[in-house]
C-alpha cells in the first residue's frame, strides 16, 4: 500500500467509483434537458391544482385551515385532524395504515384502530405523569408503535421526537440529552446497544418503553404492550392551541451542537396543504412515502399528511431493495409515491428493466425529496414505469413542501419547480464573505433571472419552525432583513422555476440527511492518534455526497491501512453508518484561517480539483 | 475460488467498510443490513470491494441471495 501523506490524497480509496468520477447531481445547467410537457386534461385523475397562477393568487392559508375541523374554541391538534375525525366519520373503518413485514406479509389498522390504539398510549403518558409539552422521544423502525405513538404523544399535549434507528449511540444520547427526552419508545436491541450504556447520563428520562419487551422488560424499562393493555383510553384530546409545540426534529449545522426545532400544532394546515397540491392526494389512494419517520420526511409525509387526508399510507418495515419495492408498487396498487434520489438513483442502476417486469399501471404520481434530482433520473422514470419524477425541495426547518414541480404543469429535469401557493420565496444578495446583504433592516433581493442567491422565504406559513429548542439567538440568526435564510444557494429562471446550486456553508447531505461537520470532526478527534480533523463532502453517485474525513495525527502516529480502519470503526460506533465517514484520508496538514478555524472551503476545492478563491485569511505556511 | 477463501474475502471486505464490525458477529446466518447494521451505502461498497477483488460482479438480481455473510460466501465459492 502507497502512504502519500505529503498531500492530501487518501492514503487507502476505500471506494472504487468516488470522487473521480463525473458529478452527477448537475444543478444549474437550465437548458440541457427537454421540458417535460403535461396534459393535465388527459390525466385520469383531476389533479388537485390545475391553474397555478389563479390559485397562487387566491390562495390563503386561513382557507386551507378552514377544511379541517380544529377543536372547539379555536384549537387544534394534529391527531385528531390525522385520525379522530376521520374515525368519527364515513372513514372509520378504511385502511389508515398497511405494514409490510420483511416476509411481505401485512398488518393493517382502519382509522377506528389508529385512534384507540393512539388513545390508549396517551392513556399510558397520563398514567406515567407525562405532562403537556414534555418530550417523547422514539428510536424505533418502522413499526405500528411508533405510529401509534407519535399521535397518542400530539392526543396527551406532549412534544414527539423521532430518531433514526440506525444513529450510534453518540447521536442517540446528544439529542436525548439537548432535548430533555422525558419517556424514550425502543426496541430491546436498540436500547441495549445505544441507551443502556449511556442511560446514567441522561437524567431527565424518566420511561423507556419496550415495544417488544414480551412480558420481561430490561432493567430499568416498562413493557409497553402491558402498559398499553391496562391503560383506559380516553376520547377527550388535549386542547392544544395551534402555536403549542407538537414536534421537535433535530437537525445538524456547520458548527455547535444539533439544533432542535421546534414545530406547533398549526403545521398540519401546511400538511394538508402541501399533500393536496405537491403530492396530489386524492381520496382512495394508496400511497407509500419511503423515508424513515426519524427524519422530517417522514414525519411530515410518511405519517402526518396522507392521515389528515385519510389515505391508505404504505409502510415498508424491510430495508430497501429494488426488487421488493417494484413488487411493493405492484402489488399493493400504489398511486402516488413520494421517494428519495438515493433511492432511485439505486433504481436506475438495477436497470429499466426490472421495473418493466411489474404492473406499475395503478401508479399515477411519482415526487422526490432530498436533495437536488440530477436530470438523468426525472427522466429516466417516463423509461421504466412511463411517468417522470417530480423533484421538490423543503427543509427541517420549513417542515413541509415549499418549491415543487406539480403534476400538472410542466417539469425542468433539475430544477426543484416553483413556489407552492402560500409560500412566498425570494433570492437573497450575498456579499463576498457570503453574508446576506441587508440594507435599513431589509434584505436585496436578486431580481434578475439566472443569477445565485440565497434561497429564502417569508415567515408565515403554519409548518415553519417556532424555535431551535433553547437556543433564541441562534433561531434568530436564522432571519434577517425580513426573511427566513435557508441556507441553500439557489437560481430563479426568466419563468419562475428555482435551480438548487449548493449549500451556502459546510453542511453535508448524503442521501438526503444534513451532516453537521463539527459533530463528525469532534467524534474523530477522540480517537488517541487523532490531532485534528476537517469534514466534508465528496460527490457520490448513488448518495449525492458522501462524508470525507482528513485527519492530522498526533506526534509519534504514521499513517496505516490500521490506523485507518481503527479511526473508521470508532467514528461508525459512535455516531452510525448513517452519519460517520465514508472515507478518511491522512493529512499532514489542515488548512486554516488565521484564527485557526479549519479551512472546509479550501479542503474541498482542493480534493475536488476546484479553484480555491481567496486565500488572503488563510494562515500563513498552508 | 475455494469457501475459505470467499470466506475471507468477505471478512476483509466487511472490515474495511465497516470496521466496527465485531469479527465474532460474523456468522454464516449474520444479516449484513439488520443484523450487522450495514446502511445501503455501506452493501454496495462491500460488492465493489469484492468486486475489484475477485472479478466477481454481483447483479442487483442476486441481492436476496447475498444478503448474509453465508449467502455472500456460498455466490462467491459457487462464481468465483
Amino acid at each position: 500500500m502507497s502512504v502519500r501523506p505529503a498531500d492530501l490524497r487518501p492514503c487507502a480509496a476505500v471506494g472504487l467509483r468516488r470522487s473521480d468520477e463525473p458529478v452527477t447531481v448537475d444543478a444549474g445547467s437550465a437548458t440541457r434537458w427537454p421540458v417535460i410537457t403535461k396534459a393535465p386534461s388527459r390525466m385520469a385523475v383531476r389533479p388537485n391544482l390545475t391553474d397555478y397562477e389563479a390559485t397562487c393568487a387566491s390562495f390563503t392559508w386561513d382557507a386551507a385551515r378552514a377544511a379541517l375541523d380544529g377543536l372547539p374554541d379555536g384549537g387544534l391538534n394534529i391527531a385528531h385532524e390525522a385520525v379522530d375525525r376521520h374515525a368519527s366519520g364515513p372513514r372509520r373503518d378504511a385502511e389508515a395504515l398497511r405494514f409490510v413485514r420483511a416476509d411481505g406479509s401485512t398488518r393493517s389498522l382502519s382509522y377506528a384502530d389508529l385512534a384507540e390504539a393512539s388513545s390508549r398510549f396517551a392513556a399510558v403518558l397520563q398514567g406515567l405523569g407525562v405532562g403537556r409539552g414534555e418530550r417523547v422521544f422514539s428510536l424505533l423502525g418502522r413499526c405500528p408503535e411508533l405510529f401509534t405513538g407519535v399521535l397518542g404523544t400530539f392526543k396527551n399535549g406532549s412534544v414527539f421526537c423521532p430518531l433514526f434507528s440506525a444513529f450510534g449511540p453518540e447521536p442517540v444520547s446528544q439529542r436525548l440529552r439537548l432535548g430533555r427526552g422525558r419517556v424514550l419508545l425502543t426496541t430491546r436491541a436498540l436500547y441495549r446497544r445505544k441507551v443502556a450504556p449511556v442511560r446514567d447520563d441522561l437524567p431527565d428520562l424518566a420511561h423507556v418503553l419496550l415495544v417488544d419487551a414480551d412480558g420481561s422488560p430490561e432493567p430499568g424499562t416498562l413493557d409497553l404492550a402491558e402498559l398499553l393493555q391496562r391503560s383506559v383510553p380516553s376520547r377527550e384530546i388535549a386542547a392544544t392551541r395551534p402555536e403549542d409545540p407538537a414536534l421537535l426534529h433535530f437537525t445538524s449545522g456547520t458548527t455547535g451542537t444539533p439544533k432542535g426545532a421546534v414545530h406547533v400544532h398549526d403545521a398540519v394546515v401546511a400538511h394538508y396543504a402541501t399533500g393536496l397540491y405537491a403530492l396530489d392526494l386524492h381520496p382512495g389512494d394508496v400511497y407509500w412515502c419511503t423515508a424513515d419517520p426519524g427524519w422530517v420526511t417522514g414525519m411530515s409525509y410518511g405519517v402526518i399528511a396522507p392521515l389528515v387526508h385519510g389515505v391508505t399510507a404504505l409502510v415498508d418495515e424491510a430495508e430497501m431493495d429494488a426488487d421488493r419495492w417494484y413488487r411493493l408498487l405492484a402489488e399493493h396498487r400504489v398511486t402516488v409515491w413520494y421517494t428519495a434520489p438515493t433511492a432511485l438513483r439505486m433504481l436506475m442502476r438495477a436497470g429499466t428493466e426490472r421495473a418493466r417486469a411489474h404492473d406499475l399501471s395503478a401508479l399515477r404520481f411519482v415526487a422526490s425529496v432530498g436533495e437536488p434530482l440530477n436530470p438523468e433520473v426525472v427522466v429516466w422514470g417516463q423509461e421504466a414505469w412511463g411517468l417522470p419524477v417530480h423533484d421538490n425541495w423543503w427543509q427541517t426547518e420549513t417542515g413541509g413542501i415549499m418549491i415543487a414541480n406539480l403534476v400538472a404543469t410542466e417539469i425542468r429535469p433539475g430544477s426543484m419547480g416553483r413556489p407552492l401557493p402560500g409560500v412566498e420565496v425570494g433570492l437573497v444578495a450575498r456579499d463576498a464573505d457570503g453574508a446576506p446583504v441587508i440594507q435599513d433592516g431589509v434584505a436585496v433581493l436578486v431580481t434578475d433571472p439566472d443569477v445565485e442567491g440565497e434561497l429564502a422565504l417569508r415567515p408565515g406559513w403554519p409548518s415553519m419552525f417556532r424555535g431551535h429548542l433553547d437556543e433564541e439567538e441562534r433561531y434568530r440568526r436564522c432571519f434577517a432583513g425580513g426573511w427566513y435564510l435557508t441556507g441553500d444557494l439557489a437560481r430563479r429562471d426568466a419563468d419562475g422555476y428555482y435551480w438548487f446550486v449548493g449549500r451556502g456553508d459546510d453542511v453535508i447531505k448524503s442521501s438526503g440527511h444534513l451532516i453537521g461537520p463539527f459533530e463528525v470532526e469532534s467524534c474523530l478527534m477522540e480517537h488517541p492518534a487523532v490531532a485534528e480533523a476537517g469534514v466534508i463532502g465528496v460527490p457520490d453517485a448513488v448518495a449525492g455526497q458522501v462524508v470525507k474525513a482528513f485527519v492530522l495525527l498526533r506526534p509519534g502516529h504514521v499513517p496505516s491501512e490500521e490506523l485507518r480502519l481503527s479511526i473508521l470503526a470508532l467514528a461508525r460506533k459512535r455516531l452510525g453508518a448513517a452519519v460517520a465517514p465514508r472515507e478518511i484520508a491522512f493529512a499532514e496538514s489542515l488548512p486554516k484561517t488565521k484564527s485557526g478555524k479549519i479551512l472546509r472551503r479550501l479542503l474541498r476545492a482542493r480534493e475536488l480539483g476546484l479553484p480555491e478563491g481567496d486565500l488572503s485569511t488563510l494562515e500563513a505556511g498552508r | 475460488m475455494t469457501e475459505q477463501e470467499a470466506q475471507e474475502t468477505v471478512r476483509a471486505a466487511i472490515g474495511e467498510i465497516a470496521p466496527d464490525v465485531d469479527p465474532t458477529d460474523l456468522t454464516e446466518g449474520a444479516r449484513l443490513r439488520e443484523d450487522l447494521e450495514l446502511d445501503s451505502l455501506d452493501f454496495l461498497r462491500v460488492l465493489e470491494t469484492i468486486a475489484a477483488r475477485t472479478a466477481v460482479d454481483i447483479p442487483e438480481d442476486a441481492y436476496a441471495e447475498v444478503a448474509t455473510v453465508g449467502g455472500l460466501t456460498g455466490y462467491l465459492t459457487a462464481r468465483g
